[in-house]
C-alpha cells in the first residue's frame, strides 16, 4: 500500500467512449494503456512516475477484468527485461520508471531488447526528474534512445496529446519493430487536465496463450551472428519504417504562418513554455494561435530530415528549443543543414543557456533575444529596445529567508538512527560514511551532517568497497530497504561478504520503499493480497553468508543503537558488521493507524494517544535536543519572560509521540525537560480507580507543600 | 491580525480585468497540505465554469521542504478547447501568491513571483521554523519584519493574518484557512458560497474545514472585526501570589524594598528576578537576592550609572536571578511535581473528564547531580575520589523513564523537591555561589574603568545553560569569552568586542566561531 491512495480516481479508468476524463497526467497514461489493449505492465517507482505505479496497484481489479498482468518489478532492469514478452509475441507491453537513474539501471535490458527488436508494441514510459525539485543528477534520456536506437516521444504536455502519444507509440513500435520510449516531464506527470475517453480493449493475445503456444525465433536473440544482423536491420528496415510512420501519421506538428523569415523548432514537452513566452511577447494566444512558425517535435528521435529542412529552407534563422545538454538535436540539425547546403542560421544554446532548466524566465529572454536579432519587426518597441533594468525596489531577502531543504518527517524512524550515529561519532571520532539514495539521505543535511557520498540506489555499501583496508577507523555505509532489494543485497552485502569487507553496514528498514511514496517491497510487513511480503532482511543477509548481524526492531531505542554501532566499529571480529534497524515509516504508519485510532475512540474502546511535551521552565534554551532531531513538530518558541534571552523548546500538536525526544535526551544526557503524556480515551474502570487514587494522594501532597510556601500564578490575583 | 494594502483602490480590481488567464502560485512547506488547497482551487474554478490547469513538483521536496504548486485558470468559453497554459510560474507573471508561512512569502518575493503591478500576496504570518533556525545554541529565528516590509514594497496588495492559529483554533489545518483567505480576499471572480461547496464536496473533516475556512475569509476580508474577536482571548493581568500569611507579608516587604531602594528603570527586571529566586527557594533567598542587587546598584551609581540608565543594575537583576536559580535536581523535581504543572499538561493535551492521563519523564541522573544535592562535605568527599565516584556513578548513571502520575515515582520526586530545605548546605549551592561571586567581582572590578565592558561581563552569564555536557560546554564558553578580558581592558571598543564574543559563542555548539573570534582578538 502506498502513501497516496488512488482507489477513488481509478474508477475513472472504467469510463467508455465519449465520456470525459478529468485528472492527473499519470492517471491519463494508465487509461490510455487500457484503451490500447496492453497485455502487461511493469515498472519501478520513483518520482515523478511513482503515482503511475500506485494507480496500477490500486487498479488491480480493473486490470484483472481486462486480463492485463501487472508486476511491481524488483528494479528498472527487471521492468525493462519484462518487455521481452513482446519480442516473439504480438502482445503489447508497457513499463515505467524514473529517468535517468532508472534508465541507467535498465539500460542493459533495453539494449538487448532494442537489438532483437519487438513484435508486439513495447512502450517504456520514463518520468523525467529534471529541473526544480529534482532529486537526482541532471542528465538526459535522449542519449539512451540514440545509443540503443529506441524511438523517443516527447509529446506536448496536455492530457489529449499524452494519451495520443501512448496510442501512437504502440503503433510506431509495431510498425518499426522497435521499442518506443515516452518521455514525461515531472510537471506533465502531475498536470491536472481532461480528455475524451475511448473504450478499454482486451489484449489481442493473452500471455497464457503465448505460454501455451511458445515461439522461438533465433534471429531475435542477441547472439552472434544475429546481433550483427540486428545492427544492419536497425538501419535498413526499422529506421525507414519509423520515419515513414512519423511522416504519414503526422506525429510532428506545424503551427503558425506558413511563411516568415524565422521559425522555432521545439521538443513537444517545451511547447507550453514556448507559447507562454510568445504570449507574453504578444505573438500568440491561449487558443494556440501564433505569429511565429513552430515545428513541434512530438517525436524527438528519430529526427525527420526533410520535415526539418523544408521548415528551415526559406528562413533566415531557426531557433532550436532543446532543454538540457548535450544539445543532440541541435547538433543533428546543424549537420543536416550543412550537408544540404542550406545557409539558414541555426540558433539554440545561444540565446539559450547551455545548461539548466528552461524556466519561464529563461524561455522569455532567449526567445525575445532571438526575435530581436532576426525578426525585430515582430516585437513591440518595449521588447525590441528594452530600457536598462530598473534598480530593484524590493529589499534583498537573501540574508533573511532561511533555506528549507527536505528532511525527515515528523516521527520518522530514521531520525534516531542518525542521532545514535552522531552520538557514537562524538565518542569515536568522525568516520567516513558512504550514504545511499532514499529518505535516509536527509542525514547529510543539518542537524546530522552525516554522509560523504551517494553513488546510486542500493550502492551505499558498494561505494565503501575501496575502504576495505587496515586503518584505525572503519568505514560506515548506509542503505535503505528499498535499495537493498533493488540490488544492494548482491552489490553491497554479497560483495562485502565475498571480499571480507571490514566495515559497518547499516540497513534502514522502514517496511516500504518510503522515499518513492511507500510502495511495498519484499520485507514489508503489511499484508498485500497480490504480493508475497514479510521476508526479513536479516534472513537474506545471513543467507549470503554474513555472520555479524544485529537487528534492532525499534529504531527509537537510541541507546541500544549507539551501543551496537560502537560494538560494530570497535569489535575484533572481521568481515562486514551488518546492522538492520527496523521501524515502520511514520508517514505510512500514521496513514494506517490514525483512522483506526479515531474509530476505536468513537466506538468506546480503550485507546492510548501518546504525545511529547516540554516543561518550558526546565528547558534552558540551549537547543541541544534540536541538534539531534530536526523534527518538524519539535521547534522553539520565545517566552514572554524578561529573564530569558533565548527561545525554549516546544512541541506542537502534530507530534505523534514517536519517542525520539525522550530517548535522545536520555542517551545524550541532555536535560529532563521532556515528558510523554499518554492520554487514555475511554479508560477502563481500573484506569479510573487508579487515577482517582493517585490524584487523591498526590493532590494532598501538593496542597501540603503549597501551604508552606509562596506560589505565583498568572492572573490569579 | 493585519491587513495592509499598497493600493487602497486595488481591492476592487479582479485579476481578470487585466489578463484573460489568472495565474496563482502556492508556496508551502511539505506536509502543509499544498496539494489539498490546489485541488480545491481547481474544483472551485471548474464549479464556476472556468478551465483550470494545476501542476506541482511532488517529489522529494514533499518531505518537509519548500514546495510550489501552480494553477492557471481561464473562462471555459475563452479557452475554446484545451487552452495553452504554462506549467510553472514565471517571475513577473503571477497574479495571486498564497504563502502558507511567512518565510515562504519571502521566498516567493525572492523568486520574483510578487510584483507591484499585479500580484496580490496572501500570507500566513506564522512561522514554521527551518532546521537551521532551531539548532543555533542562541536564537536563530529569522526575523519576519523584513519579509513584511518587502511584501508591502513588492506586491500590489499584501494581505496577511495568522492563518495557522485560526486553523488550529477551529480544529483544522492551514489549507482550510488559507483557502478561506483566498475567498476573503475577493481576488478570484467566484462567489464565496462556491468555495464552501467545494469544501463540502470533499471527504473528511468538512465541519472543521468550514469553520477554519470562514475564519480565514473573515480575517482577510474583514480584518477589523476579526481582530476584535481575537483580542478578548489575550489574557492580561499581573501575576498573583498565594501562600501562608507570614510569607506573603515578607514578600510584600521585598516588593517595598524594590520600590524604596532601586531606581525605576531597574524595577520591572528586579520584580521578575525576585519572583524567580523566591519561587526557586524561599523569601529569605529573595532577601539575599536584593542584598546582592543593592550592592550592584551602589557600584552602578558610583560609576555614573544614572547616565547609562542603570544598565549595570538591570542586567545584574536579570543574570543574578538566573545564576541564583540554577538548574539543579531539586528544582527539576520540584517543578515536575507541582499541581500547576499537571493542570498545564492536561490543558495542552486536551485531557477532559472522560480521559485519564499518564505522564512519563525522561531523566538521566549522573553521580555529579547526586553529589551536588548532598551536603557539601559529603558530596565533596565522593567527587574528589575518582574510584568511588566511578563506582557510585555506575549505580545511578542510567536513563530513567519514570511515571510521575504514579504514587511511587511522584513520592520519589516529591522527596527530592523537598530537599529545597537543605539546599543551601549542598555542594552544588556552594559551587554555584562561588562561581557567582567570582563572576560578580570580575564585573565589579571592571566597572570603575569601563562601564560598558562591565555590563558585557554580566551578560556573559547568558552562555551558561543546559544540563550535564551541555552545561559543561556552556561554562567552558563562559570561561573562554572572559579569558579575553585582560587583552580587551583599556581598549575603547572593549565592550563591543566582548559583546561580539558572546554572540559568536551562541552561534554553534562547540564554540568554533568563538575560537575564531578569540584568535582575532589575540592579534589586536
Amino acid at each position: 500500500m502506498a502513501e497516496r491512495s488512488f482507489a477513488k480516481e481509478v474508477e475513472q479508468l472504467r469510463i467508455g467512449a465519449g465520456e470525459e476524463f478529468r485528472g492527473e497526467g499519470i492517471l491519463a497514461v494508465t487509461k490510455a494503456l487500457l484503451e490500447c489493449g496492453v497485455g502487461y505492465v511493469g515498472g519501478y517507482q520513483g518520482a515523478p512516475i511513482s503515482h503511475l505505479m500506485d494507480v496500477l496497484a490500486d487498479a488491480q481489479d480493473i486490470l484483472g477484468e481486462l486480463g492485463v498482468h501487472f508486476e511491481a518489478s524488483a528494479s528498472e532492469a527487471t521492468a525493462a527485461a519484462t518487455l521481452a514478452a513482446s519480442m516473439h509475441y504480438p502482445i503489447r507491453g508497457a513499463v515505467t520508471f524514473k529517468s535517468t537513474v532508472g534508465t541507467n539501471v535498465a539500460s542493459d535490458a533495453l539494449a538487448n531488447l532494442a537489438s532483437g527488436g519487438v513484435n508486439g508494441g513495447a512502450l517504456i514510459i520514463v518520468g523525467e526528474d529534471y529541473g526544480e525539485g529534482a532529486s537526482i543528477m541532471q542528465e538526459r534520456s535522449h542519449a539512451f534512445a540514440m545509443k540503443s536506437q529506441i524511438w523517443l516521444l516527447d509529446p506536448r504536455p496536455n492530457l489529449e496529446m499524452i494519451v495520443k502519444a501512448v496510442r501512437e507509440g504502440f503503433e510506431l513500435s509495431e510498425a518499426s519493430n522497435t521499442p518506443v520510449m515516452l518521455e514525461m516531464r515531472i510537471r506533465a506527470c502531475h498536470v491536472h487536465g481532461r480528455f475524451k475517453a475511448r473504450d478499454n480493449v482486451k489484449p489481442k493475445m493473452s500471455l497464457a496463450e503465448a505460454l501455451e503456444t511458445p515461439k522461438r525465433d533465433l534471429n531475435r536473440i542477441v547472439l552472434p551472428p544475429a546481433s550483427f544482423l540486428h545492427e544492419q536491420e536497425k538501419i535498413s528496415k526499422r529506421w525507414p519504417a519509423a520515419v515513414s510512420f512519423v511522416k504519414e501519421r503526422k506525429l510532428n506538428e506545424f503551427f503558425g504562418p506558413a511563411d516568415g523569415n524565422v521559425g522555432i523548432v521545439l521538443q513537444g514537452g517545451m511547447y507550453n513554455g514556448v507559447m507562454r513566452a510568445l504570449q507574453r511577447l504578444g505573438l500568440a494566444d491561449i487558443r494556440g494561435n501564433t505569429d511565429v512558425p513552430l515545428y513541434v517535435l512530438n517525436v524527438t528521435y528519430p529526427l525527420i530530415d526533410d520535415e526539418f529542412l523544408d521548415f528551415a529552407r526559406d528562413k533566415d534563422a531557426v531557433l532550436v528549443v532543446e532543454e538540457a545538454q548535450p544539445n543532440h538535436i541541435e547538433q543533428a540539425f546543424g549537420a543536416m543543414l550543412h550537408k544540404a547546403g542550406i545557409d539558414t542560421l541555426l540558433r539554440g544554446k545561444d540565446p539559450f543557456p547551455m545548461a539548466g532548466e528552461y524556466t519561464g524566465a529563461v524561455m522569455l529572454s532567449a526567445i525575445r533575444d532571438f526575435l530581436r536579432d532576426h525578426a525585430g519587426g515582430l516585437l513591440s518597441d518595449k521588447d525590441r529596445a528594452p530600457n536598462e533594468p530598473e534598480a530593484p525596489l524590493v529589499p534583498d531577502l537573501s540574508k533573511v529567508v532561511p533555506p528549507r531543504p527536505p528532511g525527515f518527517c515528523t516521527g520518522c524512524p530514521e531520525r534516531p538512527i542518525f542521532a545514535a550515529m552522531k552520538l557514537v561519532q562524538e565518542e569515536l571520532g568522525e568516520h567516513h560514511v558512504a550514504a545511499d539514495i532514499g529518505c535516509h539521505l536527509f542525514s547529510i543535511m543539518p542537524p546530522f551532517n552525516i554522509g560523504a557520498s551517494t553513488m546510486g540506489y542500493g550502492l551505499g555499501p558498494a561505494s565503501a568497497s575501496a575502504f576495505n583496508v587496515e586503518a584505525k577507523k572503519r568505514p560506515i555505509s548506509v542503505m535503505g530497504d528499498g535499495g537493498f532489494w533493488h540490488n544492494g543485497l548482491s552489490s553491497g552485502i554479497t560483495n562485502a561478504v565475498f571480499n571480507k569487507h571490514d566495515g559497518m553496514i547499516v540497513i534502514v528498514d522502514n517496511y516500504y520503499s518510503a522515499a518513492t511514496g511507500g510502495q511495498d517491497i519484499p520485507s514489508s510487513r503489511a499484508k498485500n493480497r497480490s504480493r508475497s511480503t514479510s521476508h526479513p532482511i536479516t534472513d537474506a543477509v545471513k543467507g549470503v553468508g554474513a555472520k555479524w548481524v544485529r537487528h534492532v526492531d525499534r529504531t527509537y531505542d537510541v541507546g541500544k543503537l549507539r551501543e551496537i554501532f560502537r560494538e560494530a566499529l570497535t569489535t575484533d571480529e572481521k568481515g562486514p558488521k551488518i546492522v538492520v534497524a527496523s521501524s515502520e515509516c511514520m508517514l505510512n504508519r500514521q496513514r494506517r493507524e490514525r483512522p483506526l485510532l479515531a474509530s476505536a475512540i468513537k466506538e468506546g474502546k480503550r485507546s492510548v494517544k501518546p504525545r511529547f511535551g516540554v516543561d518550558e521552565d526546565v528547558c534552558t534554551g540551549d537547543h541541544a535536543c534540536m541538534r539531534l532531531s530536526g523534527c518538524p513538530s519539535l521547534s522553539v518558541k520565545t517566552l514572554d519572560d524578561p529573564l530569558r534571552d533565548d527561545p525554549v523548546a516546544a512541541i506542537d500538536e502534530t507530534c505523534v509521540g514517536c519517542g525520539n525526544c525522550g530517548e535522545v535526551a536520555d542517551a545524550a544526557v541532555l536535560c529532563p525537560s521532556f515528558y510523554r503524556a499518554d492520554v487514555i480515551h475511554n479508560p477502563s474502570g481500573w484506569d479510573r480507580f487508579m487515577a482517582r487514587l493517585r490524584t487523591r494522594v498526590t493532590g494532598w501532597l501538593q496542597r501540603r507543600r503549597d501551604a508552606s510556601r509562596l506560589t505565583f500564578s498568572a492572573g490569579a490575583a | 491580525m493585519t491587513m495592509t494594502e499598497t493600493d487602497p483602490g486595488a481591492a476592487a480590481g479582479l485579476a481578470t480585468d487585466r489578463d484573460e488567464v489568472i495565474k496563482l502560485a502556492i508556496l508551502a512547506v511539505g506536509g502543509q497540505g499544498g496539494g489539498v488547497i490546489t485541488d480545491w482551487i481547481v474544483d472551485v474554478a471548474e464549479r464556476n465554469g472556468w478551465y483550470a490547469q494545476a501542476t506541482s513538483v511532488p517529489g522529494v521536496a514533499q518531505r518537509t521542504g519548500a514546495t510550489i504548486y501552480y494553477v492557471e485558470m481561464v473562462r471555459e468559453d475563452e479557452a475554446g478547447g484545451t487552452p495553452v497554459l504554462a506549467l510553472m510560474p514565471s517571475p513577473g507573471d503571477v497574479d495571486i501568491v498564497l504563502a502558507a508561512e511567512m518565510m515562504e512569502a519571502g521566498r516567493a518575493i525572492q523568486r520574483g513571483f510578487v510584483t507591484p503591478d499585479r500580484t496580490t500576496l496572501i500570507a500566513s504570518t506564522d512561522r514554521t521554523l527551518a532546521v537551521i533556525e532551531k539548532i543555533v545554541p542562541g536564537s536563530g529565528i529569522a526575523e519576519s519584519d523584513p519579509v513584511a516590509d518587502a511584501a508591502l514594497a513588492a506586491s500590489r496588495r499584501f494581505l496577511s493574518a495568522d492563518l495557522d492559529r485560526l486553523a488550529k483554533q477551529n480544529g483544522s489545518v492551514i489549507s482550510a484557512s488559507l483557502f478561506g483567505a483566498l475567498a476573503g480576499a475577493r481576488v478570484l471572480p467566484f462567489a464565496p458560497d462556491t468555495f464552501e461547496e467545494t469544501i463540502k464536496a470533499g471527504g473528511r473533516g468538512i465541519e472543521a474545514s468550514l469553520r477554519a475556512f470562514r475564519a480565514g475569509a473573515e480575517a482577510i476580508g474583514n480584518p477589523a472585526a476579526a481582530a476584535s474577536l481575537t483580542r478578548s482571548d489575550v489574557r492580561s493581568g499581573d501575576k498573583g501570589v498565594v501562600g501562608p500569611e507570614k510569607e506573603r507579608r515578607a514578600w510584600g516587604g521585598l516588593l517595598e524594598r524594590i520600590e524604596r531602594e532601586f531606581p525605576a528603570a531597574a524595577r520591572p527586571m528586579l520584580r521578575a528576578g525576585l519572583e524567580k529566586v523566591v519561587d526557586f527557594q524561599d523569601v529569605g533567598y529573595g532577601g539575599e537576592y536584593l542584598d546582592r542587587l543593592k550592592a550592584q546598584y551602589d557600584r552602578d551609581s558610583a560609576s555614573g550609572g544614572v547616565e547609562k540608565g542603570f544598565r549595570f543594575t538591570v542586567e545584574s537583576a536579570k543574570y543574578v536571578a538566573n545564576a541564583m536559580a540554577y538548574d539543579d535536581v531539586v528544582r527539576v523535581a520540584d517543578l515536575k511535581t507541582r499541581a500547576s504543572r499537571f493542570r498545564r499538561i492536561e490543558t495542552q493535551m486536551g485531557v477532559g473528564d472522560r480521559n485519564v492521563m499518564h505522564v512519563t519523564e525522561f531523566m538521566h541522573p549522573r553521580i555529579e547531580e547526586v553529589c551536588g544535592t548532598m551536603p557539601a562535605g559529603l558530596g565533596n568527599f565522593i567527587v574528589t575520589r575518582p574510584g568511588l565516584r566511578r563506582t557510585l556513578d555506575r549505580l545511578v548513571n542510567r536513563g530513567r523513564h519514570v511515571r510521575t502520575d504514579t504514587i511511587r515515582w511522584f513520592l520519589a520526586l516529591y522527596f527530592v523537591g523537598g530537599l529545597r530545605r537543605i539546599r543551601r548546605r549542598s555542594l552544588r549551592h556552594r559551587t554555584e555561589t562561588a562561581h557567582l561571586e567570582d563572576w560578580l567581582s570580575l564585573a565589579n572590578a571592571t566597572i570603575p574603568e569601563d562601564y560598558d565592558l562591565a555590563v558585557e561581563v554580566i551578560r556573559c552569564r547568558r552562555l551558561i545553560k543546559g544540563y550535564s555536557d551541555t552545561h559543561a560546554r556552556g561554562e567552558s564558553k563562559f570561561d573562554r569569552v572572559l579569558s579575553a578580558l585582560p587583552v580587551l581592558k583599556g581598549r575603547d571598543d572593549a565592550a563591543e568586542w566582548l559583546h561580539r564574543l558572546i554572540e559568536a559563542a551562541l552561534k554553534d555548539e562547540k564554540g568554533e566561531m568563538l575560537d575564531g573570534a578569540l584568535k582575532t582578538i589575540r592579534t589586536l
